[in-house]
């Protein structure tokens, strides 16, 4: 694996928001880094950490988890339900060596296309700084 | 201790209590099933009661029992009627003011590793001896590191309560506060080293009285989230998916890392998701069967301090 590859960002959208401010802002023709690979999830409720690990696992530099703003969810919480779970879950990867900025919430709302491509830019060059993600959790070849 | 399981049994208020006998090595006590008043005269409680009965509770669904419960053990049972899982009236709690459990393995380094042959318990801990020595050893010296800090050696719950209630002590979290203190290289390192001797037994998730699910995640295998192999990488998935499983729910009992045949630390992910739940949120689980769940609820006003773009 070269040293100096382009970051890979994996986005868990939430379908009634941040995904259609992704759609917007491709649409508006907004400019933002390639390096962000959207996933769609029909909320940031249906967010699982295992998810997260599986992607760091799998060959993802960042995460990026993006839903409705608090008191816009579709499913009314699912949103709040989510921060309390990320906020324990980025402190144990924290904790456990995980660099800081690996794991990211944010709330884009479907309006929000250019605060989309402005976030994506901002966590691509955070990736960027933080370099490919080599830690334990990444899969190697033959162990 | 055991006039009070022989009256139960006599009584017929339940027909089987689970408590701790002497096991057949020495420092070792193990969970003992008393149908009989006759059997009720082995049963023993001591700081090397090292098994969280709870456990039990869950697999002898159909019968009334009697459970000997620590502090620690009790307030994992306020969790399982707290998610549904048992049912108050089945059992009857024998708590059992707890000072403290002994970690072995503290011990065995105090004695270098030495074989050891015989052990008894003593009022202020343990003696024990091997081929040529005898060691007298406080209960404090040896302490599981969750127990330094206790603040409910008494049982939060109980029906009978055999012994004098204890005193709390002051809650602790200097590890967890050294440990984040750490760089982040070292801190992995850390894991690395000890999740590379994770053989992935799963005693420590069997002997968890929080741990019931029927298809745990790292059985599944649709999606198959990690492989099966011991490597360290899968050990790590493993490790964090199940503390994180824990998080709000884990009492600090200890039994998963005394379970552990290889000591692998489990206590560092755990008591941080423990100190996080606390500070965070001022969350400590286990001491009413009424309140919610740390996860499965929230607060409007949640700290978010950590969102991208603010
Ligand atoms: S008990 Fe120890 S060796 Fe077994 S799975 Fe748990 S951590 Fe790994
Ligand atoms: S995770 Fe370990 S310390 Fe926590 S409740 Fe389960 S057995 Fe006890
Ligand atoms: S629907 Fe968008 S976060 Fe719940």
């Amino acid at each position: 694996m070269a040293e100096d590859r382009e970051p890979r960002i994996v986005g868990f959208l939430c379908n009634w928001c941040s995904y259609a401010a992704a759609d917007l802002a491709g649409m508006s023709r907004f400019h933002y880094p390639p390096h962000l690979c959207a996933i769609r999830v029909p909320c940031t409720g249906r967010m699982n950490p295992l998810f997260v690990m599986s992607a760091l696992r799998r060959g993802a530099d960042a995460v990026l988890i993006a839903g409705c703003h608090p008191g816009d969810c579709h499913y009314v919480s699912g949103n709040l339900t989510a921060r309390r779970r990320f906020s324990v879950f980025r402190s144990l990867l924290e904790f456990a060596g995980v660099e800081e900025g690996r794991l990211n919430l944010t709330w884009i709302s479907a309006a929000e296309g250019k605060r989309f491509a402005s976030l994506s830019t901002q966590l691509t060059q955070r990736a960027k700084e933080l370099g490919p993600y080599k830690g334990m959790l990444r899969k190697r070849i033959g162990v | 201790m055991r006039q009070a399981a022989r009256r139960l049994l006599e009584e017929n208020t339940v027909n089987l209590v689970i408590g701790y006998a002497w096991g057949t090595l020495p420092l070792r006590t193990a969970p003992f099933f008393a149908r009989t008043p006759a059997e009720a005269d082995r049963l023993v409680y001591n700081s090397l009661c090292e098994n969280n009965l709870v456990k039990y509770l869950l697999r002898y669904s159909k019968e009334k029992l009697g459970l000997v419960v620590k502090g620690c053990d009790a307030r994992s049972l306020v969790v399982l009627l707290r998610e549904n899982q048992v049912q108050r009236d089945r059992v009857h709690i024998i708590g059992v003011p707890c000072t403290g459990v002994i970690d072995r393995r503290k011990v065995m380094e105090l004695v270098d590793g030495q074989e050891v042959t015989g052990a008894e318990v003593t009022v202020e801990g343990i003696v024990v001896r091997g081929e040529g020595f005898e060691k007298d050893i406080k209960t404090d010296e040896v302490l599981c590191v969750s127990c330094r800090g206790c603040k409910y050696g008494t049982p939060v719950l109980y029906d009978t309560l055999v012994g004098e209630e204890v005193r709390a002590r002051e809650e602790n979290f200097g590890d967890i506060r050294a440990f984040e203190a750490l760089p982040p290289s070292e801190r992995e390192a850390y894991f690395a080293q000890e999740m590379a001797k994770c053989i992935r037994c799963y005693a420590c998730r069997n002997v968890c009285p929080l741990c019931y699910c029927t298809e745990c995640f790292v059985d599944s295998s649709r999606p198959q989230w990690l492989s099966r192999r011991p490597a360290t990488a899968d050990n790590f998935f493993f490790h964090l998916g199940r503390a994180y499983h824990l998080a709000g729910r884990c009492v600090d009992c200890g039994a998963c890392a005394r379970a552990c045949p290889v000591g692998v630390d489990l206590m560092k992910l755990n008591r941080k998701l423990i100190k996080d739940a606390k500070d965070l949120f001022g969350y400590e689980a286990g001491l009413d069967p009424g309140q919610p769940s740390l996860l499965s609820t929230f607060d409007p006003n949640d700290p978010e301090r950590f969102i991208l773009g603010g």
